[in-house]
């Protein structure tokens, strides 16, 4: 089975979860920007979260063979606190780098003006940038939010094919199919949504335009639940070919669009700037 | 020359604020492989050419540098000695030599080092190349400022990787026995 995680938070997990991931058949991510747990106080804490996205992370990836990719944006959360939303005008910067391949997570956390504003401005970068955008839809409220989140896309101009909105559930699928936007789904230990509801929702709905992610991340979460969903998919009756095609070539296909996804893992290099994942001198 | 790049060198003669999403595309527009240029690659030459054509660029070199990945950070550092930055570009040198990237510490020791770093600086941006393995055939001006101080630093050197039984390198036998002229 050959994986592509099409959103899950690398940065906090560990070299063992590289390695596990790898032998359960992950062979390609994307991890979003997004916020660090405790809030950021300063542009300055963005920028070299940024940099470690397209610098240090994607290089201990490939130790594993895995080829990283990233989003970035200034995220939904964040863009409520007038410390951090200057950030806003660096991200034309980042957004031409090569590994980036969308701008996200944008979207709604409490649905607040200054939440709006950013949104907008940030769709907008990613027509200007020529990239699709992953949006996620808030935790709470997310039905209206989600609504809401479909008519901003609407309103922006950007084509609904280039959107994927995520964490979705059983309330808001119906919608999101509906606009010709993408959907995605993560699937969680306890929350969000699980593996066979997952699959239920797949029987309903189709594997059209649908990605699967772990969104792993420093809570609770499960960097081989792609790969248990699979597993879940076929245990169900759905065949190798629909699992290949939820679980790489629908991610393949939404990220490609953005032209810079490189998915063969040629050699990968000892040393990052000097540094390598070694602690110590090998055995 | 690409149609991309002709047309990206255009728009940073207009506005060298363009720079800031044109250099972080180049690898991906013109290729990342060997130029005729010995040590530098097809995207290093298009970045400097890049740096070259735009007026001002000197006020955008630092933001270039700061925000870049390997690659664009090494493309400033090679295009310190073609823009006139002024002291400027001495803050950038300084950046680069604090890294353990063998690619930067190279790029930062250039024309521009060679002519701008105090003595002491670039005593130790040799010492630092000589102790990484960059090649001191990349390292510019070691002819006229290699001064007994620095003879001094690579003789200690030279010395403590005999005493642990490893190799001195090769090209650093010339600079221990000479004399300041």
């Amino acid at each position: 089975m050959r994986i592509f995680d099409p959103h899950i938070h690398m940065s906090s997990r560990t070299t063992d979860d590289y390695a596990a991931m790898h032998a359960a058949g992950v062979r390609a991510l994307v991890e979003p920007a997004f916020w660090l747990g405790q809030p950021r106080t300063s542009v300055g804490s963005f920028t070299d979260y940024f940099d470690a996205l397209v610098g240090w992370e994607p290089f201990r990836a490939s130790q594993y063979g895995i080829a990283h990719h990233c989003t970035i944006a200034l995220n939904p959360k964040e863009a409520n606190d007038p410390r951090c939303t200057p950030v806003l005008d660096l991200l034309p910067r980042y957004l031409e780098k090569d590994g980036v391949v969308a701008v996200g997570e944008i979207g709604y956390d409490s649905m607040t003006a200054e939440e709006d504003k950013a949104f907008a401005a940030q769709l907008a970068l990613a027509i200007d940038h020529d990239l699709p955008a992953l949006v996620h839809t808030p935790h709470r409220d997310k039905a209206a939010g989600t609504e809401r989140s479909i008519a901003v896309v609407r309103e922006s101009g950007i084509a609904p094919e280039r959107v994927v909105l995520d964490h979705l559930n059983e309330l808001t699928v119906a919608m999101v199919k509906e606009s010709g936007c993408w959907l995605g789904f993560s699937i969680y230990p306890d929350t969000k949504m699980d593996e066979d509801r997952m699959v239920a929702i797949l029987r309903e709905y189709g594997t059209e335009r649908v990605l699967v992610n772990s969104a792993a991340d420093w809570g609770k979460s499960d960097p081989l639940k792609t790969r248990k969903t699979g597993d879940a998919m076929l245990a169900a009756g759905f065949t190798s070919g629909d699992v290949d095609r939820v679980l790489w070539r629908n991610p393949v296909e939404f990220y490609g669009q953005s032209g810079r996804l490189s998915l063969e893992s040629g050699a990968a290099a000892a040393e990052f700037a000097g540094n390598s994942i070694l602690r110590g001198a090998r055995k | 020359m690409t149609a991309w790049l002709d047309e990206a060198l255009t728009r940073v003669a207009a506005d060298a604020t363009a720079l800031r999403t044109v250099f972080p595309a180049v690898g991906r527009r013109v290729g990342r492989g060997p130029s005729d240029v010995p040590g530098r690659t097809v995207d290093d030459l298009a970045r400097v050419a890049l740096l070259k054509a735009a007026p001002g660029a000197a006020a955008e070199m630092p933001d270039l540098y700061r925000y870049g990945d390997a690659a664009e950070k090494r493309a400033v550092l090679h295009g310190l000695s073609v823009v006139d930055i002024g002291d400027a570009g001495t803050a950038l040198v300084a950046d680069a030599l604090r890294t353990n990237d063998t690619r930067l510490v190279a790029a930062a020791m250039g024309e521009y080092a060679a002519t701008h770093l105090d003595a002491a600086a670039y005593r130790h941006g040799v010492l630092k190349c000589v102790f990484m393995g960059v090649p001191l055939a990349e390292v510019a001006g070691l002819d006229r400022r290699t001064d007994e101080e620095l003879r001094r630093m690579l003789r200690s050197f030279a010395a403590e990787r005999t005493a642990a039984g490893r190799d001195v390198p090769a090209d650093l036998l010339p600079l221990l026995t000479g004399q300041d002229t």
